[in-house]
C-alpha cells in the first residue's frame, strides 16, 4: 500500500515510535554506562571507566546486608504467592464457584489500590503485633502485593486450556490430585513459572510497603536505594540500579522464552 | 433367572440407578466445590487478614480519630494546604493522561500493523520498563534531567538553550518521569483494542471515498475508543496514587496526595487525617473505574 498518500503519516508514526523507544530505554542505558564510571559523581559521559562502584557495592555491609534481606524476603514471598495464586486461579476458573468473578476481582484489589494505602494500613496494624521491622511482616506484605500477578497469569492461561484434557484424565479414573499433577500442571507450567518470575521481580523492586514496614536493621535493597538517592548520590547507586535492571532484563527474557514454549498470547 | 426377569429387574433398577447416578453426580459436584473452596481459602484468607482488614482499619480511622465524627473531613475542607494537594493530584493526573495517550497511540498502532520484526521489537521496548523497578527508572530520569545531565548537554550543545534548563524538581520533570513510567499502561490496552478492529471497516471507508484522514477520524478512532478509555483510566488512577515519582522528580509545589498521607503518619502520627485522605483517594479511583465500567464495561478491561 505505498503511494496512497499515507507515507507522511507513516513517517510520523515511525518518528514518534523511535523517540518513544529512546525515551523509554535511553535513561536506563545511561545509568548502566555511569555505573562503570571512574568519576565520583554522576557525570555523563564518564571521563573514564572503572569497576570501583561495583567493588564499593559488594564491600559495603550496608549494601550487602540489604541484598541479603531482599533475597530472604523474595524467596519465601514469591514461592507463597505462586502457591496461593495458582491454587486460587484453578479454583476460580475450574471450580464452578458461585460469584467467582467477584472473588476474582477482589483478589486483584492489592494491585488496584494505591500502594501507599496498603503500606500505611499494614504499618498501622503491624504496630500492635510487633511485626514492623521483621522478615515475617515484610514477607506477608510482599505476598499480598504479588499474589494478584500470579492469579492473573495463571487464570488467563487456564482459560485457554481445553478443559476436555482434564475431563479425559478424570474419566479414565485419575483422582483430582493426579489429574492436576500429571495433566494440568505440566500444561500450566509456563504460566506458573512466569507468574513466579514476575512475583520475584515485583518483590525485589517493591518499595512503598517495605519503606513503611522495614527498619534500619532489616532493610531491603529498594529501601536502601531510596534512602541513598535522597542523600549523597554517588555512582554506587548507579551500580545497584544497573544490577536491578539486569535482573529485570534476565527475568523478562526468561519469561518470553516461557511464553513462546507455552504458546501464551502476548496481548 | 429368565431373561424376562432380568429385563423387569433392570426396568425396576433403572430409576434407582439414575437416582444413584444423580446422587453420585451431586456428591461429586459438592466434592468439587468443596475442593475448590479449599484451594481458594488460603488466598482469600490472606486477602482478608492482611489486606482488607488493615485497609478497613485505616479507612475507619478517618471517622474515629481523634474522636468519633466527621472532624477530619471538615478539616480537609477548611485547610488550604490539603485542598491544594488534592488539586495538584487531580491536575497532574489529568495532564499526564492525554500525553500518554498521544504518545502511546502511534506506538500501539505500529505494534499492531507493523512488520512482525518491528512488532516484536516494540513489544520488547515497552515491556522492558514494565519489568524494571520504578525506583531504578525514576533514578535514571533524574540523571537524564539533572542540570548538567545529558539532555541539558544536548540542548545547550545544539544552541536550543543558552543555559541549562531547570528540568528537575518541577512540573516538567514530574511529567517526563510519570509519562515514562505510565506509557506501557496505555500501549497494551490500545494494542488490544486495535487487534479487535476488522480492517474491512477502513477499507470500506476508503473505497466509499473518504480521505485517509477522514476515514481515520470518523471510522478508526471511534473503534479504538474502548482501548483509549481503558488506558486513560489506568494511567489516571495510577497517577493519583503515585508516591515515588513526585517525591523524586517534583518540587514542593507538586506535592501529591500519597506524600501527604505519608507525612500525616510519619511526621504527625495523624492517623485520622491519613485515613480521610486514603478514603478520598480510593473514592476518586473507584468513581473513575465506575465511569469506565458504565461506558466501556469492565469485561473489556479484564481482557
Amino acid at each position: 500500500m505505498t503511494g496512497d498518500g499515507l507515507g507522511g503519516w507513516r513517517a510520523l508514526r515511525g518518528t514518534v515510535c523511535g523517540l518513544v523507544a529512546l525515551y523509554l530505554i535511553a535513561p536506563l542505558v545511561i545509568v548502566v554506562i555511569i555505573s562503570f564510571s571512574a568519576a565520583s559523581f554522576l557525570q555523563f559521559p564518564p571521563p573514564g571507566l572503572s569497576l570501583r562502584w561495583y567493588h564499593n557495592l559488594f564491600s559495603d555491609p550496608a549494601w550487602t546486608d540489604s541484598l541479603a534481606v531482599s533475597i530472604e524476603i523474595l524467596i519465601p514471598s514469591a514461592t507463597l504467592a505462586t502457591l496461593l495464586g495458582t491454587a486460587a486461579a484453578h479454583a476460580l476458573v475450574r471450580g464452578h464457584i458461585p460469584g467467582a468473578s467477584i472473588i476474582g476481582a477482589a483478589l486483584m484489589l492489592p494491585i488496584v489500590v494505591p500502594a501507599i494505602i496498603t503500606a500505611a494500613a499494614l504499618f498501622g496494624v503491624y504496630r500492635g503485633l510487633g511485626l514492623n521491622g521483621t522478615l515475617t511482616g515484610l514477607v506477608i506484605g510482599h505476598v499480598v502485593i504479588t499474589t494478584p500477578y500470579v492469579v492473573a497469569t495463571v487464570s488467563s492461561s487456564l482459560r485457554t486450556l481445553d478443559p476436555r484434557l482434564e475431563a479425559a484424565a478424570a474419566i479414565l479414573g485419575a483422582p483430582p490430585l493426579t489429574t492436576f499433577r500429571r495433566v494440568t500442571a505440566p500444561l500450566l507450567m509456563p504460566a506458573i513459572l512466569s507468574g513466579l518470575l514476575f512475583a520475584a521481580v515485583a518483590s525485589f523492586d517493591e518499595l512503598i510497603v517495605s519503606l513503611f514496614v522495614s527498619t534500619a536493621r532489616v532493610r531491603p535493597v529498594a529501601v536502601q536505594m531510596w534512602s541513598n538517592i535522597r542523600g549523597d548520590v554517588d555512582p554506587t547507586i548507579a551500580a545497584i540500579a544497573s544490577l536491578c535492571f539486569a535482573f529485570a532484563l534476565t527475568a523478562l527474557l526468561l519469561e518470553s522464552i516461557l511464553r513462546r514454549r507455552g504458546g501464551m498470547d502476548r496481548s | 433367572m429368565s431373561s424376562s426377569d432380568a429385563i423387569t429387574a433392570e426396568a425396576r433398577e433403572g430409576p434407582r440407578e439414575d437416582r444413584a447416578r444423580e446422587a453420585g453426580a451431586a456428591v461429586r459436584a459438592a466434592g468439587r466445590l468443596g475442593r475448590s473452596l479449599l484451594l481458594l481459602a488460603p488466598a482469600l484468607l490472606l486477602l482478608l487478614v492482611a489486606f482488607l482488614g488493615p485497609v478497613g482499619w485505616l479507612l475507619s480511622r478517618a471517622f474515629t480519630q481523634p474522636h468519633l465524627g466527621l472532624q477530619n473531613f471538615v478539616e480537609l475542607w477548611e485547610r488550604q494546604g490539603y485542598l491544594q494537594v488534592l488539586w495538584n493530584t487531580v491536575a497532574i493526573s489529568a495532564t499526564a493522561t492525554p500525553i500518554c495517550i498521544l504518545l502511546g497511540f502511534p506506538v500501539a498502532h505500529a505494534m499492531t500493523y507493523g512488520s512482525p520484526r518491528l512488532r516484536r521489537w516494540l513489544i520488547f521496548v515497552v515491556l522492558i520498563p514494565f519489568w524494571t523497578s520504578l525506583l531504578v527508572r525514576t533514578f535514571a530520569t533524574v540523571i537524564l534531567l539533572q542540570r548538567n545531565g545529558p539532555l541539558n548537554d544536548i540542548f545547550v550543545g545544539l544552541g536550543l538553550a543558552a543555559a541549562p534548563l531547570p528540568l528537575l524538581y518541577n512540573l516538567t520533570g514530574l511529567l517526563i518521569g510519570a509519562v515514562q513510567v505510565l506509557l506501557p499502561f496505555v500501549v497494551f490496552p490500545l494494542h488490544a483494542a486495535m487487534l479487535r478492529i476488522d480492517p474491512a471497516y477502513m477499507q470500506a471507508a476508503l473505497t466509499l471515498g473518504a480521505g485517509p484522514v477522514r476515514a481515520f477520524l470518523r471510522v478508526y478512532l471511534p473503534l479504538t475508543l474502548p482501548g483509549v478509555l481503558t488506558g486513560a483510566t489506568l494511567v489516571f488512577i495510577s497517577t493519583l496514587g503515585y508516591y515515588v515519582t513526585p517525591a523524586m522528580l517534583g518540587g514542593p509545589r507538586q506535592t501529591m496526595i500519597a506524600q501527604t498521607i505519608q507525612d500525616q503518619i510519619a511526621q504527625f502520627g495523624n492517623w485520622g487525617m491519613a485515613g480521610a485522605l486514603s478514603l478520598l483517594l480510593l473514592a476518586v479511583s473507584g468513581l473513575v473505574l465506575l465511569l469506565l465500567h458504565l461506558t466501556v464495561g469492565l469485561k473489556a478491561v479484564a481482557r
